[in-house]
C-alpha cells in the first residue's frame, strides 16, 4: 500500500468533522438554535453556553451546528444539480460531436464569463432573495465546469479500442455513453465535485452574508457573520466562530479534492 | 362631480401613497389619510398597490368604501404599468433596451428617478480604484511570495507560502475584512472601519481604502502565489537557468530577470481570471466597508426592486470581465513573441 498524500488525510479528517457535526445537529444540539433568552444575551463562553450567546441570547454553538447542516445541504444540492446537468451536456457533446459539441462548448464559455455572484444578484432582483435562488445560482456556475471536464475526458475515452470494438459490434451511442464512457470519466468528475463542493460552501456563505441566501430565522454561517458585523464594538467574538467554521469546511473539501486528484491522476501530483 | 366618491387610505405611506392619492385626486376622489409627499413610480409600487387592493377589499365594510374601489386600484396599477412601459411585449422592451444601451442610455432608475448612466458614472471611479489597487497589490504579494517559495523549494519558506495560500483559498474575503476591521479599526483604531468621505481630503480617502484593498488582495494573492510558485519551479528546471547559475549571476538577478519573465504566461492567465474575481469581489467588499461604488448601488437597487439599474449594472460587470479577458489575450503576444509567428 502506497503512502496516502498528506492533504487527503487532513482533508478527510476536516470533512468528517464537518459532516459529523451536520448529522449530529439533526438529532442533537446543546440548545434550540432559534430559542431566544434575552436575559442571557452576550454571554461569554461558559459551561451552559459553550461558545457564548449572541445579541438575542441564542446559543452560538447550536446555531453553528444547525448552520453546518444548512451549508452542506445547499452545497450538495447545488453541486449535484449543476454537476449532473453539466456532465450530461458534456457527454452529449462528446457523443455527438460536430456542431452540437461546438454549441455546448461555446455556451459553456459564456457561462464561464458570467460571475456566479452576478447571476445570484440577477435572480434576487427578479424573484426576490431566497435560499432556493442561491442554490440555483451556485448550480448554474457548476454546469459549464462539469460540461468542459466531462467532454474533455469523454473525448479521450471515445478514441479507445474497447469503444471502437463496441461500435463495431453495433452498440448505439447512448448505450456506449452510459456503459463505457460515464464509468471511465467518473474519477475526474468526483474529484471536481469535491473541489466544487468547497467553492459552493464559500459561495453560499457569501450570498447569505449579502442577504441573498438563507433568510432569517434559518441558521447560516454567512448571515451570522453579517449580524455579527454590526456588533463589532460590543461583541467581536461573534464574528470569529462562523468564519472559522467556513474555513474548516472549505479547507476540508478543498484538501480532500486535491488529495483525491493526486491519487487518481498521479501525473498532476508530480508537477506540484 | 359625482357623489360618494370618497377614498380612505390608511397605512398607505411614502411613494406608493403619494402616487395613489395623486391618481385618485385626478380622478375626482376626495382622499383621506396620512400620506407623505414624494412621487416616483416603481415596480415596488405595483406590488404594494396590488397588496393594498386586497387589503382594501378585505376591509371594505369597515372602511366604508365606495364600491368602485376595485376598479380604481386596478386603474392606478394600470396607469403605473403604462408609465413604466411594462405593457409592451418583453422582446420589444429588450430590443429597445439594447439599442439604447449601445448609445449609453440605460433608462431611468425607478427608485432614484434619474438616468441610470449618471448613477453609474458617479460610482464607477470608486469601484475601479478599488479593483485596480486590489489587483496591483495582489500581483505584488503573489509574485514576491511565489518566487520566494520557488527559490526556497522544499524549505521552510516554501511550506509557509503553501500554507498561507491554502488558507487564503479557504477564507472568505468578507470574513477577512471583518477581522481586519476588528483588529485595525476597533482595537487599534489606526484606520476607519468603513465608509468613504470623498476625494476632497486625499489622505483620509486613501486611509479608508487601505483595509478594503488589503482584504481583496490577500485572498486573491493566495491563488496567484501558488501558480507563480509552480510556474517558476518549472522554469528553474531548465538548462539556461543552470547556465546562468554557472555563469555566476546573482540569485536575485536569475530569479527576477530570467525565471520570472519566462514563467509569466500561466501567471497572466490567472491574473486575467482574477481581475474578474476582483471586480465581482468589490461587490462584496463595498458592502462590508459601506463604500459608495457600483457594488453598493447594485444592492440598494435590489432592495428597491429597481430593475433598470440592476440590469445596467450586471451588464457593466459583464463588460468589465470580458474586457479584462480580452486584454489578457493581447498580453500573451507581448509576453511571448513566439505566439505572434504562429498566427
Amino acid at each position: 500500500m502506497k503512502k496516502l498524500p498528506l492533504n487527503l488525510i487532513i482533508g478527510t479528517v476536516l470533512v468528517s468533522i464537518v459532516l459529523g457535526t451536520a448529522f449530529l445537529s439533526l438529532i442533537w444540539t446543546p440548545h434550540n438554535y432559534a430559542l431566544m433568552n434575552i436575559s442571557d444575551k452576550f454571554h461569554h463562553p461558559n459551561y451552559i453556553y459553550l461558545l457564548g450567546t449572541d445579541q438575542l441570547g441564542r446559543d452560538v454553538l447550536s446555531q453553528l451546528m444547525a448552520a453546518s447542516r444548512n451549508s452542506m445541504i445547499v452545497a450538495l444540492v447545488a453541486v449535484l444539480l449543476g454537476g449532473s446537468i453539466g456532465t450530461l451536456l458534456g457527454l452529449l457533446a462528446s457523443a455527438i460531436g460536430g456542431w452540437v459539441e461546438d454549441l455546448v462548448m461555446r455556451v459553456a464559455d459564456i457561462g464561464f464569463a458570467f460571475p456566479a455572484l452576478l447571476f445570484a444578484i440577477m435572480l434576487a432582483a427578479v424573484f426576490g432573495p431566497s435560499l432556493t435562488n442561491a442554490v440555483f445560482a451556485i448550480a448554474f456556475i457548476n454546469i459549464p465546469i462539469f460540461a468542459r471536464i466531462s467532454r474533455a475526458s469523454g473525448n479521450q475515452i471515445w478514441t479507445r479500442d474497447f469503444v471502437l470494438a463496441s461500435r463495431a459490434a453495433g452498440v448505439g451511442r447512448v448505450v456506449i455513453t452510459f456503459n463505457h464512457i460515464l464509468p471511465n470519466i467518473l474519477a475526474p468528475i468526483i474529484v471536481q465535485a469535491t473541489i466544487e463542493f468547497a467553492v459552493a460552501i464559500l459561495a453560499e456563505a457569501a450570498l447569505s452574508y449579502l442577504g441573498l441566501g438563507a433568510q432569517p430565522p434559518a441558521p447560516s454561517w454567512g448571515r451570522m457573520l453579517s449580524e455579527a458585523q454590526t456588533l463589532m464594538y460590543l461583541a467581536p467574538q461573534l464574528a470569529i466562530y462562523p468564519g472559522i467554521c467556513i474555513m474548516i469546511a472549505v479547507l476540508g473539501f478543498g484538501l480532500l479534492g486535491d488529495g483525491l486528484r493526486d491519487i487518481t491522476d498521479p501525473r498532476l501530483a508530480k508537477v506540484r | 362631480m359625482k357623489k360618494n366618491k370618497i377614498a380612505f387610505i390608511t397605512g398607505v405611506t411614502g411613494q406608493d401613497g403619494a402616487y395613489l392619492s395623486e391618481f385618485l385626486l385626478k380622478k375626482g376622489y376626495e382622499v383621506h389619510g396620512v400620506i407623505r409627499k414624494s412621487a416616483t413610480g416603481n415596480l415596488k409600487n405595483i406590488e404594494h398597490l396590488a397588496r393594498w387592493k386586497q387589503r382594501l377589499l378585505d376591509d371594505r365594510d369597515k372602511l366604508n368604501f365606495d364600491q368602485t374601489v376595485d376598479a380604481m386600484v386596478d386603474d392606478a396599477i394600470d396607469a403605473l404599468r403604462k408609465k413604466l412601459g411594462l405593457n409592451e411585449p418583453i422582446l420589444k422592451r429588450y430590443f429597445y433596451w439594447i439599442i439604447n444601451a449601445l448609445i449609453g442610455d440605460f433608462g431611468q432608475s425607478h427608485s432614484f428617478g434619474v438616468p441610470v448612466s449618471g448613477l453609474i458614472s458617479e460610482r464607477l471611479s470608486m469601484t475601479m480604484a478599488l479593483a485596480v489597487s486590489g489587483m496591483v497589490l495582489t500581483i505584488i504579494i503573489a509574485l514576491t511570495l511565489g518566487i520566494g517559495a520557488a527559490a526556497n523549494h522544499r524549505k521552510f519558506g516554501d511550506w509557509g507560502v503553501m500554507f498561507f495560500s491554502q488558507l487564503g483559498i479557504a477564507i472568505p474575503a468578507f470574513w477577512l475584512s471583518i477581522l481586519l476591521v476588528i483588529l485595525f479599526a476597533v482595537k487599534l483604531r489606526w484606520l476607519p472601519p468603513g465608509g468613504f468621505p470623498g476625494w476632497d481630503d486625499p489622505i483620509i480617502a486613501v486611509k479608508s481604502l487601505i483595509l478594503p484593498t488589503v482584504a481583496l488582495a490577500l485572498v486573491q494573492s493566495a491563488v496567484l502565489a501558488r501558480v507563480t510558485r509552480s510556474s517558476a519551479l518549472e522554469v528553474m528546471r531548465l538548462d539556461y537557468i543552470r547556465t546562468a547559475k554557472a555563469s555566476g549571476f546573482s540569485r536575485r538577478r536569475i530569479l527576477w530577470r530570467h525565471v520570472l519573465p519566462n514563467a509569466l504566461v500561466p501567471i497572466v492567465t490567472i491574473v486575467g481570471m482574477q481581475f474578474a474575481a476582483v471586480v465581482t469581489g468589490t461587490i462584496v467588499i463595498e458592502n462590508v466597508f459601506y463604500l459608495p461604488g457600483l457594488g453598493r448601488l447594485i444592492f440598494q437597487s435590489i432592495a428597491n426592486r429597481d430593475l433598470p439599474t440592476v440590469q445596467a449594472l450586471v451588464m457593466m460587470f459583464a463588460v468589465i470581465v470580458v474586457t479584462a479577458n480580452f486584454i489578457v489575450d493581447l498580453l500573451y503576444l507581448v509576453i511571448d513573441p513566439r505566439l505572434k509567428e504562429r498566427n
